[in-house]
């Protein structure tokens, strides 16, 4: 027969303290927390902070910057060549400010590519721990330099630098603004935060994988090179697009070292105002509110805005990307 | 022999365990839900939990299913089993631990000193005020020994002189000679098995009437596991003791009642849904059980 | 066959020496921020000894160089940053323990503010400078160019960067802390204010740090908030006129004068001190009270 409840013969009395049992006390009701529900709700309204800042600035660009396309046609402001928004009369193309982001930005690349992708490849195939605890540091106090600082040393060592060395053959030597020394600066300083992420997705790749090419007879470089930089691939990428994006958006940099005049060029030697130096120029003429030159200031910071946040969005979806494979 | 007593042993004869998953149903049908205990009441025996057909899914897919059985007051009753057979499972809905798992749906009743612990009405909160739990790896807080006992009696707002409570705590867990003079001391500085005694001290400390362990030496040497089971047998005075156990010489050794798990398949052959094939005073259950399952378990003959 | 007899040699040498060009070439890379670095430092300290002395903490900002000081942008630095931390970290903190412990991951709505805090975090300052501007100083708050405006923007800048920290330090804590903390019978909140924060503070601190240092560092979006006038006192309430360390140095910078230049290179050292020390103390408490669970 199926097991059925305890044999009686084996029910034991229990002893006397089960009579002594005090009476028990009933559960008690669920009551709403209050205390609780409000802390709960104030902690999403913290959250919720995030959002409002950026529905904020979406309102704080969009209302202006279609008010400016109101007035000045679009056409004339993406293939315009002339850019004198306060000037009368005034030219509104905004490719001279793209020519300079584009130039400033391809420089700071060619630095901060190699040099942070071979960094990162460094710290996380070569080095010694204890290499690592001295190195990584230094990067970290690169990323912590205030952006102000760097545009000083562009203005008054770098260029001063370049202008001394200038071979001959490479034409004309650099302008006391220019966009070359700004371009190199900030690849320095973009440097850390390609490494870091560059490193973070070569780490992640689990070590059997380095074990199986190594088994094979792989030397250090081949198995560095041809199986854990592809596999980490997306998070390199991901860094690549940070970076193009935290260089499109620097201000300070390009601001002190590539002066204030608005360039139609990709000379680098030549000076150049980028998107970001005509916003903070513009900021520092205290522009009436209403004001052509006022809304000027919300198209480009919108031109801008739009850039850095498909560029974001790109970066953080490569990395999802790599974070779903290996974690 | 009569043909009654021919019946009687064909129907005391197992059935062999099939792996026709229709067969099971059919024989779950036709033999009833799991167990059903229904003692009459006794008050020598009172009961400190009466489960009524307890079934827990995890998004829709049933880990355990109309689990119904008493767990008297102040015994120590076992539940064992081969692994994933929702053991930890039912014990965590003992004290409505499972309320924290978003996933998780418990349906069934369990009457608490006549109270369905899962009314609506009830308070979760106060459920795990009143029926303490010690886990299968000791986690004390990183807090001192004295703060570590404290927090339950503080969170609680318990009226009282702490340090009484806190010193009561501790011997009742028979840990107070070990560490009376560095209670101030970081909680996590002691050995495995004194951490674990101080999970129960902390658990003592809220002045529950039950204790829910759930592999509480599994994490053990041995001398600390038969210390804390020397203390199981001290504690059984005052608490009624659920324990889930690996071990079944652990079950053998301190368990009064004891409840055998398995795991079964379901109609598709997707899903294992835990069962409790019998339960029974532990006696029973390890020299003369009813089911051919529980005996091969119990003898070693399946893991 | 003779390959297995042959005895294991060290390669060919094309082989080795390309493997340790490549090492180089890596090894370059870190060197080149080394030395950036060191040039950075040297030159600045260099180019600004001549005016690192008490005049630069006590004097004001002035037409003439040897006059000129930076008292009032480093006491508007301390109101600002003050104020901005005072903001963003008890907001930070906030969101990170809704995110961690309240919020359900599977609820689009939840999984959209994380990605937001991951865009903000990585919008440009100058943004931010615009966002202040249309809304703060101009606009539905209208409060001028003053200091509570331009510690608003920093603290909506950096407080994705509290966010993430605090909710890496809330993460780190084992869920077997909640579990026994609930299972005595405790709250959700009373678990996390009693358990999960006090384990948490040591990373949330290192990460309210950086936040501050970064916020320190900023100049563009508080250019757009017009703090490049010329002040030349100290900062008397919330609704008073600033400047700000890094824009200062960017003014004596625009100068043409050479003195100008000593100054603000001379001012660097100043921030760059600030900076070190606020950064020494994050790591300090990193590795003195960060708990390995």
């Amino acid at each position: 027969m199926p097991a059925a409840g305890p044999d009686r013969e084996l029910m034991q009395a229990t002893d006397a303290s089960a009579l002594s049992q005090p009476a028990v006390r009933p559960l008690g009701r669920a009551r709403p927390r209050w205390g609780e529900r409000a802390i709960q709700g104030l902690l999403f309204l913290c959250a919720a902070v995030s959002v409002v800042t950026t529905v904020c600035i979406v309102v704080a660009l969009v209302e202006p910057t279609i008010s400016f396309f109101g007035e000045v046609p679009i056409g004339d402001f993406l293939f315009g060549t002339e850019w004198a928004p306060l000037f009368s009369p005034p030219s509104f193309g905004v490719l001279p400010l793209i020519t300079a982001t584009l130039t400033t930005t391809f420089v700071a690349l060619c630095v901060c590519i190699p040099a942070g992708l071979g960094a990162a490849i460094y710290l996380s195939e070569y080095a010694h721990p204890r290499a690592r605890k001295v190195l990584k540091p230094v990067l970290e106090i690169l990323a912590g330099i205030p952006t102000v600082v760097y545009g000083f040393f562009a203005l008054t060592f770098l260029t001063p630098l370049l202008q001394d060395v200038w071979p001959g053959f490479l034409g004309d030597p650099p302008q006391i603004f220019n966009m070359l020394a700004a371009g190199l600066v900030m690849g320095v300083m973009i440097l850390p935060t390609v490494a870091s992420l560059s490193e973070d997705a070569l780490t992640a790749v689990p070590q059997a994988l380095r074990e199986g090419a190594y088994g094979m007879g792989a030397s250090k470089m081949q198995v560095a090179t041809r199986i854990v930089v592809p596999a980490a691939l997306s998070g390199i990428v991901a860094s690549f697009v940070l970076g193009i994006s935290r260089a499109v958006g620097e201000t300070m940099i390009v601001l002190v070292a590539a002066g204030g005049t608005p360039n139609l060029s990709f000379i680098p030697t030549e000076p150049g105002q980028t998107m970001t130096a005509f916003i903070a120029a513009a900021g520092i003429g205290d522009q009436p509110t209403g004001s052509v030159g006022y809304k000027t200031l919300f198209a480009v910071g919108s031109t801008l805005f739009v850039a850095t946040l498909l560029m974001n969005v790109l970066s953080i979806r490569l990395v999802r990307k790599y974070r779903e494979v290996y974690e | 022999m009569s043909d009654r007593t021919a019946d009687a042993t064909r129907a005391v004869e197992p059935e062999p365990a099939r792996t026709r998953p229709d067969v099971h149903v059919a024989r779950e049908a036709a033999s009833g839900d799991a167990p059903r205990i229904s003692p009459p009441p006794d008050p020598d025996r009172p009961a400190v939990f009466d489960l009524r057909n307890i079934s827990v899914y995890y998004d829709a897919v049933p880990a355990v299913r109309d689990m119904t059985f008493p767990v008297f007051q102040r015994e120590i009753t076992a539940l064992i089993g081969p692994s994933g057979c929702g053991k930890s499972t039912l014990i965590r809905c003992l004290n409505r631990m499972n309320d924290l798992i978003p996933a998780a749906r418990v349906e069934g009743e369990v009457i608490y000193h006549g109270q369905n612990l899962y009314d609506p009405e009830i308070d979760p909160v106060e459920v795990r005020k009143r029926i303490g739990m010690v886990f299968q790896k000791p986690n004390p807080f990183p807090k001192s020994i004295y703060d570590n006992v404290a927090f339950g009696p503080r969170v609680i707002g318990m009226k009282g002189d702490m340090d009484e409570i806190v010193e009561r705590a501790i011997r009742g867990a028979a840990l107070w000679d070990e560490v009376k003079d560095r209670l101030k001391t970081n909680a996590y500085g002691m050995s495995g098995g004194q951490q674990q005694r101080l999970c129960i001290a902390r658990a003592l400390a809220t002045e529950p009437d039950v204790i829910l362990m759930d592999e509480p030496c599994s994490a053990l040497d041995p001398i600390s596991t038969a210390r804390i089971e020397d203390l199981m047998l001290e504690l059984k005075s005052t608490y009624s003791i659920v324990i889930v156990t690996h071990n079944m010489q652990q079950a053998a050794r301190v368990s009064d009642m004891t409840a055998f798990f398995t795991v079964e398949l379901d109609e598709g052959e997707k899903h294992r849904t835990g069962r409790v094939v019998e339960y029974a005073p532990t006696d029973k259950i390890f020299t003369n059980p009813a089911d051919k399952r529980t005996e091969d378990y119990v003898t070693g003959k399946v893991g | 066959m003779s390959t297995v007899d042959a005895p294991i040699g060290r390669g060919p040498q094309s082989d080795r020496v390309k493997g340790t060009l490549f090492r180089l070439a890596l090894l370059s890379s870190l060197a080149l921020g080394l030395i950036t670095l060191i040039a950075l430092l040297a030159d600045v300290v260099i180019s600004g000894a001549a005016r690192l002395n008490g005049d630069l903490l006590t004097n004001f900002p002035s037409g003439i160089p040897e006059n000129a000081g930076a008292q009032s942008a480093i006491f508007g630095t301390i109101w600002v940053i003050g104020l901005t931390g005072l903001m963003c970290i008890p907001v930070g903190v906030g969101a990170a323990i809704y995110l961690e412990e309240y919020a359900d991951r599977e609820r689009w709505w939840n999984r959209a503010i994380e990605l937001n805090i991951q865009n903000l975090a990585a919008v440009p300052s100058i943004v931010y400078g615009i966002l202040g501007l249309a809304f703060l100083v101009r606009g539905a708050f209208g409060l001028g160019q003053v200091v509570l405006a331009g510690a608003m923007t920093l603290a909506l800048l950096v407080l994705p960067i509290v966010i993430i920290a605090s909710r890496e330090a809330i993460r780190a804590v084992p869920p077997s802390i909640r579990e026994g903390s609930m299972a005595l019978g405790a709250t959700k909140w009373q678990t996390i204010r009693r358990q999960v924060l006090p384990g948490a503070i040591p990373g949330i601190a290192t990460g309210s740090i950086l936040a501050l240092s970064r916020a320190i560092g900023e100049a563009a979006p508080l250019v757009l908030l017009g703090a490049l006038t010329f002040i030349t006192f100290n900062p008397e309430g919330l609704d008073s006129a600033f400047t700000v360390l890094p824009i200062q140095i960017f003014n004596w910078i625009s100068r043409p004068q050479e003195e100008f230049q000593t100054l603000a290179a001379a001012a660097i050292v100043v921030l760059l001190v600030i900076l070190l020390t606020m950064n020494a103390a994050a790591i300090l408490l990193r590795n003195r009270y960060q708990r390995k669970w």
